[in-house]
């Protein structure tokens, strides 16, 4: 499953490809709180579509409007061309699964998970099968008979998975599905949900405040903030090419460096204080003579070592403040002379080297001309 | 200590409040009948020791029971207080239901008054209540005054004095104890529950009728304990409305105690009727325990 073996998918750069979701300057009020504020956006078939944002952004409300429990206050939402509005939740093609898991406390797992399917007229031995397929999926076989009180936070969670996907709709909603499980559960059912994208075409929209999760399955991702996208892209750029400061610091770890702009032909120079030279970047933006600007670099981009770099047009000297080892990596926060501390991480590739770097050290931090963003504002 | 002194106490309610009077009564009903203060004998009398205990022991019988069987008056008077006390659980239930539904569907500012208004009848007497429908309900009432007035009936309808009067009297009087318990089932069911049922492709109705309903079970059951157990021992509601048609066992009970002066074949009728309602209590107790179990 190279990418030279797999056409790449991408449909939102073709513009013959129709969207499956599409909204439409949705605004939804509460009162006079704006909770989704001028939304337009489109969402394709088969896409695995995460949402991303701080706790009351309005992930859940967006989700909601999909699943027809809440009207849009303005604008429209259309599902394959189609305005949803007048359409009752029970006769959407969309299944959701609940924050809360709202699972039926008076039935058993089984039963929670059949429900959906002896709604469409599914019985006997079709009814059965598809039940224990998706306990198997789940791995709930042991807790079947059991009654949603009887079991584990993580074990509800699951459960509610597996009751939205039993219908195989073709849209499926999952409120923060994972939220619950440990690390490597949550992982296996990670793999789990995009092997399941890949069999059934269903498309996925997933609410998440775990940004690896983000990154490991979405095919694209949106930042959210407010009730408003930030940033609507595939995880690599919304990774590599942050456009704002709100999104590069949002996802993953990253040094934020203030500075002043000077242009220089296809360089920017970035003035960032007192005793240190400037920054030499690229970017595609335009910067005005001493405009104001954000330099967004991710630890990994910044190398460290004891002797001085060739080569490199951004190279400074500073202090080792904090070495942390996590294994497979190392982190140094290395203090600038005018007091910003850079964090780097390197990868530990070989076992047990003789540390040639400790603390109070002088060392040396370098970084390429496009290895950091600059970032307006 | 303290341990034993906090479960003492509702040992203590129990055997002062309803373990001492029903040996008392269950005594009496062993009794015989005879005119004396009180009216039955024999008494203990503890003054003549060891010899007048035996002595009084052996005076007692079953005699009342044997005659409760024999006599089919009172088997009668039994079964139509079950059946009054069925039927009207029913009509409490399927009046209460949409009621308490009401409530919860109300807005939440408005949920406390409604409440009240639920709980307002008990400031006022029990029995004012009840003879304000012997106002209503006569020939010459409010009922049928408006109906004649109305024109929808040319002679006044015949209400009172029948067990139709003794059933509305019944629902009204016990009708909050239907709608609380059913209330605040309701009130604890989580909406996201039957969203999730419309998401799965249930309609609203149908979404009632597999997810609301069933989660209400447990206040519907309680509620109709509740009524069914008082209302089966009733007795001023079929005196004052039910006149000399309706036939139930309170009715008996009283009748024994105050105009036969039977104090002992009285005690009899009740220590059967409690007999007939431990059943349904400790039905009763069982379904709490469980709701509390599934709850915890
Ligand atoms: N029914 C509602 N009435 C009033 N405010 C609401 C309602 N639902 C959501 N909100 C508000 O809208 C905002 C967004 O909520 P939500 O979509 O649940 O956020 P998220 O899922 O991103 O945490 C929150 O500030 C929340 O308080
Ligand atoms: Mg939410």
């Amino acid at each position: 499953m190279t990418e030279a073996l797999r056409p790449v998918f991408a449909p939102w750069n073709d513009p013959d490809e129709k969207p499956l979701i599409q909204f439409k300057n949705v605004t939804k009020r509460f009162g006079d709180f704006t909770a989704i504020d001028d939304l337009t956006i489109d969402i394709f078939e088969r896409e695995f579509f995460a949402l991303l944002g701080p706790s009351g952004c309005g992930k859940t409300t967006l989700m909601r409007m999909l699943a027809g429990f809440a009207t849009p206050t303005e604008g429209t939402i259309l599902l394959s061309g189609q305005d949803i509005a007048p359409i009752p939740p029970n006769k959407r093609a969309v299944n959701m699964m609940f924050q809360s898991y709202a699972l039926f406390p008076h039935l058993s797992v089984w039963e929670n998970i059949a429900f959906g399917l002896k709604r469409e007229g599914i019985k006997g031995d079709a009814l059965n099968s598809r039940v224990d397929e998706m306990l198997r999926l789940t791995r709930l076989e042991r807790f079947a008979r059991r009654k949603p009180h009887q079991i584990s936070g993580g074990q509800r969670q699951r459960v509610a998975l597996a009751r939205s996907l039993a219908k195989a709709p073709k849209l499926l909603l999952l409120d923060e599905p994972l939220g619950a499980l440990d690390k490597k559960l949550r992982q296996d059912t990670q793999f789990e949900l995009m092997d399941i994208q890949e069999k059934t075409g269903t498309t996925f929209v997933i609410v998440t405040h775990d940004q690896e999760e983000a990154m490991t399955v979405a095919s694209r991702i949106a930042v959210m903030d407010e009730g408003r996208m930030i940033q609507v892209d595939t995880p690599a750029r919304i990774y590599e090419a942050p456009n704002t400061v709100y999104v590069a610091d949002f996802i993953g770890d990253v040094n934020i460096i203030e500075g002043r702009a000077i242009p220089s032909g296809e360089h920017v120079q970035i003035a960032w204080g007192e005793g240190v030279s400037d920054i030499t970047g690229t970017t595609d933006k335009s910067f005005d003579n001493g405009e104001k600007v954000h330099f967004a670099i991710r630890p990994e981009k910044v190398s460290v070592s004891v002797e001085k770099p060739d080569d490199t047009p951004n190279a400074f000297q500073g202090k080792v403040l904090d070495i942390a080892y996590l294994g497979n990596l190392s982190t140094y926060h290395v203090e600038m002379p005018n007091g910003q501390i850079i964090k780097t991480q390197s990868a530990n590739t070989r076992r047990l080297s003789r540390r040639a770097i400790t603390w109070d050290d002088t060392v040396w931090i370098s970084f390429t001309a496009t290895a950091g963003v600059l970032l307006k504002g | 200590m303290r341990r034993f002194a906090l479960i003492a106490i509702p040992y203590f309610w129990l055997l002062a409040l309803f373990l001492v009077p029903f040996a008392i009564v269950f005594k009496i009903s062993l009794s015989d009948i005879a005119l004396s203060i009180p009216p039955y004998l024999p008494q203990l009398e503890l003054a003549k020791g060891w010899e007048g205990f035996t002595k009084f022991l052996g005076a007692l019988d079953f005699e009342n029971f044997e005659f409760l069987m024999m006599d089919d008056l009172y088997y009668k008077a039994y079964l139509s207080s079950l059946k009054i006390a069925a039927i009207s659980t029913f009509l409490t239930l399927l009046i209460g239901y949409p009621i308490a539904y009401a409530m919860t569907r109300a807005s939440e500012e408005w949920r406390p008054t409604l409440l009240m208004l639920v709980i307002l009848p008990f400031w006022t007497s029990f029995l004012i209540r009840v003879y304000a429908w012997i106002g209503i309900l006569g020939q010459e009432g409010f009922l049928n005054q408006t109906l004649m007035f109305l024109g929808l009936t040319s002679d006044p309808l015949i209400i009172l004095n029948t067990p139709i009067a003794v059933y509305i009297g019944i629902v009204y009087t016990y009708l909050p104890f239907m709608v609380l318990p059913i209330y605040s089932a309701l009130e604890k069911l989580d909406d996201r529950l039957l969203e999730a049922a419309e998401d799965l492709g249930c309609s609203r109705i149908k979404a009632f009728w597999l997810v609301t309903f069933p989660l209400s079970r447990g206040g519907i059951i309680a509620g109709c304990f509740l009524v069914f157990i008082p209302t089966l021992g009733e007795f001023v509601i079929p005196s004052l409305l039910g006149g000399s048609n309706t036939l139930m066992i309170g009715k008996v009970l009283w009748d024994e105690f105050f105009s036969n002066r039977d104090w002992p074949l009285a005690s009899a009728v009740a220590v059967i009727l409690l007999l007939i309602l431990i059943i349904p209590i400790i039905l009763f107790q069982r379904n709490e325990q469980k709701q509390r179990e599934s709850e915890g």
